[in-house]
């Protein structure tokens, strides 16, 4: 499997007084035909990232290779990357297929090939009613496809997506997800996906860098992430966690002894690198947790909420030593005994569910 | 009701004011157009209505002469300013803020600023000088003159036209594989447009109307429209005056109807 992009040490600052730290370092490897999510709140360098990627932005220091080739210094122009922006960046003076063959165009292919692709184009993001709309004429839904088609329709080896589904609507986003996917393992190319939406990451990707403050946290599979944060941040910021304090007792392998504030001691999974030791943070995913009797718990505490959701009900507990804790059930005809507000309860979770923060 | 805060139309003598002001603007204009009409030889007098007077100045060689140079400066003057501020508007929105920037910004639209009997006296020694060297003493001193005053009145539009654009259009065409002068040609252009016609529009009519500068940097026999007005009004004054005055008003309205209209036409 050959490498698409692979950077090492990138670093964006802003001049500035204080000079601003868009990107500290960043090294990844993506491989050819992956889809790969740049993951983060607003602000921690993702976009930057993906704008040093298609050229728009140049690295203070770092490397940058495309497939073993230097991309550094070729201009946007040249490099053999398409981006879909946030904001589509359709040309409002041109019709969507003017737009869609816009790039073969500058490429100087010849008109009839031109032609051909567009119109594949147009079918594939289901747009060929609509090839001599203005791009004004179309909905939003509309625009984000032929910005897709228009950065697709050169073939490029990697296509850059930056937050494309931020402006859709909650039912056409999960729609255009499906689709993304769908066109990213029909085609084979690359897609370097950014967004702030841990759902939209975790539903699409192959892979996912988790971003934050400049630098790459985690890098990963979605159930990777997920089931195995590597440290706090991820942990909260992907999904619902429960924090608890907790002690290294011994460790064997990925695993670690570890005592809760309680007194009851349970296995627990080490994050791969880094093993911490002595006083650290477990994290444990509310659907991970089940209720037992009070005696049997490994945590104890009084039940504070229970909110319904339909699907599933969360139980917002309130452990002894004051920490507040989610559990969650899925709602089912036999959902077992009832718990109501008020009740103490007992809180435990299989061995090795539970994991090791490093922090 | 909640409390509107401060508005100046609620305030004792605002519609007097504000009446004053429209009568002051625009009776004396209404005034010069209606006698513009008038049968009789007095600017003053009414006497029927009547089309003579546009007649006599459509007939008059020296109106003829006057209109034909002023246009003639107008076009290259509104041509020349317009060029060279689409280059100035590009370099000043489309590269990296460079060193002294804001001083650029200010040297463009210093024509605005200098009061322009400075920039005329100015004009007038320069000129004479490049006169004396080479014997030239045409048409081109005026268009060269009208062209650096119209310059900011053309920048203006066309800066707040690029400022207004999205640059990531510019962007996705460059990650489209189109080169700088593509991207320049096939996008900036294309939405460009409106502002470099309101540009050169405005120039257009701010070169048609000018007097100050026109009168000490022109030669003799190079009256434009405006100058030949202000002569005709040291001798016997006629409705005429009032005709040209009112077709120049014509002009001067739809131009700046159009330029709004241009001005406001999105993508």
């Amino acid at each position: 499997m050959s490498i698409a992009i692979s950077a090492r040490n990138l670093k964006k600052v802003y001049p500035g007084q204080p000079p601003v730290t868009a990107l500290a370092n960043a090294s990844i490897d993506i491989p050819d035909n992956e889809f790969f999510t740049l993951l983060g709140p607003s602000g921690c360098g993702k976009t930057t990232l993906l704008r040093l990627i298609a050229g728009f932005e140049h690295p203070t220091s770092g490397s940058l290779d495309m497939f073993g080739q230097n991309l550094l210094d070729a201009p946007p122009h040249k490099r053999p990357v398409n981006t879909v922006f946030q904001s589509y960046a359709l040309f409002p003076h041109l019709t969507v297929a003017q737009n869609i063959g816009f790039g073969l165009e500058m490429l100087g292919k010849p008109k009839s090939e031109i032609r051909a692709t567009v119109d594949e184009m147009m079918a594939l993001v289901k747009m060929t009613e609509m090839a001599d709309r203005q791009t004004s004429q179309i909905s939003g839904g509309q625009q984000q496809r032929v910005a897709l088609a228009r950065a697709l329709a050169p073939r490029p080896r990697v296509l850059l997506l930056d937050e494309p589904l931020s402006a859709l609507d909650f039912k056409l986003r999960k729609d255009m997800q499906l689709e993304l996917k769908r066109l990213q393992t029909e085609t084979g190319i690359t897609f370097i996906f950014v967004t702030h939406d841990q759902e939209e990451a975790l539903t699409m990707s192959d892979r996912i860098a988790v971003m934050n403050a400049g630098e790459i946290r985690q890098i990963g599979g979605p159930r990777d992430i997920y089931d195995h944060p590597a440290e706090r941040f991820v942990a909260d910021f992907i999904g619902d966690t429960n924090f608890l304090p907790a002690a290294i007792l011994s460790t064997e392998g990925q695993s670690a002894k570890v005592r809760l504030a309680s007194g009851q001691t349970v296995s627990a999974r080490l994050p791969a690198r880094d093993a911490p030791a002595g006083k650290v943070t477990l994290a444990i995913r509310p659907e991970h947790a089940t209720f037992t009797s009070e005696a049997d718990g490994l945590v104890t505490g009084t039940l504070a909420q229970v909110v319904y959701f339909g699907t599933d009900t969360h139980f917002h507990i309130t452990l002894d030593d004051g920490t507040a804790f989610v559990l969650r059930r899925q709602n089912s005809s036999d959902t077992g005994p009832g718990h109501s507000q008020g009740d103490r309860v007992g809180i435990q979770f299989a061995p090795d569910v539970a994991q090791v923060l490093k922090d | 009701m909640a409390d509107r805060g401060f508005d100046v139309r609620r305030q004792t003598g605002f519609t007097t004011i504000a009446l004053a002001c429209f009568v002051l603007l625009y009776l004396p204009i209404i005034l010069l157009v209606i006698y513009s009409f008038n049968a009789g030889a007095s600017i003053a007098i009414w006497e029927g209505f009547s089309w003579r007077w546009y007649q006599s100045a459509w007939a008059n060689e020296q109106v003829q002469e006057a209109t034909v140079r002023s246009l003639i400066i107008a076009v290259w003057a509104s041509g020349i300013s317009t060029s060279v501020a689409v280059l100035a508007a590009l370099a000043t929105t489309r590269t990296p803020r460079f060193r002294g920037q804001s001083a650029v910004f200010a040297m463009i639209n210093q024509p605005l600023m200098v009061p322009e009997i400075v920039t005329a006296v100015a004009l007038l020694i320069f000129f004479a000088m490049i006169k004396v060297a080479t014997g030239y003493t045409g048409l081109f001193y005026l268009i060269i003159a009208h062209s650096a005053f119209c310059i900011p009145f053309a920048y203006l539009p066309v800066r707040a036209r690029l400022q207004g654009m999205d640059l990531s259009l510019e962007q996705a065409a460059a990650d489209l594989y189109a080169s700088p002068f593509q991207v320049f040609r096939r996008i900036t252009l294309p939405q460009l447009w409106p502002g470099i016609l309101a540009g050169a529009m405005l120039a257009f009519v701010i070169s048609l109307d000018d007097v100050v500068i026109t009168e000490f940097v022109k030669s003799a026999g190079q009256d434009t429209l405006p100058t030949y007005m202000l002569g005709q009004l040291r001798r016997v004054v006629t409705p005429e005056i009032n005709a040209i005055s009112t077709v120049l008003l014509g002009i001067s309205v739809t131009m700046v109807i159009a330029f709004t209209v241009l001005s406001k036409i999105r993508n």
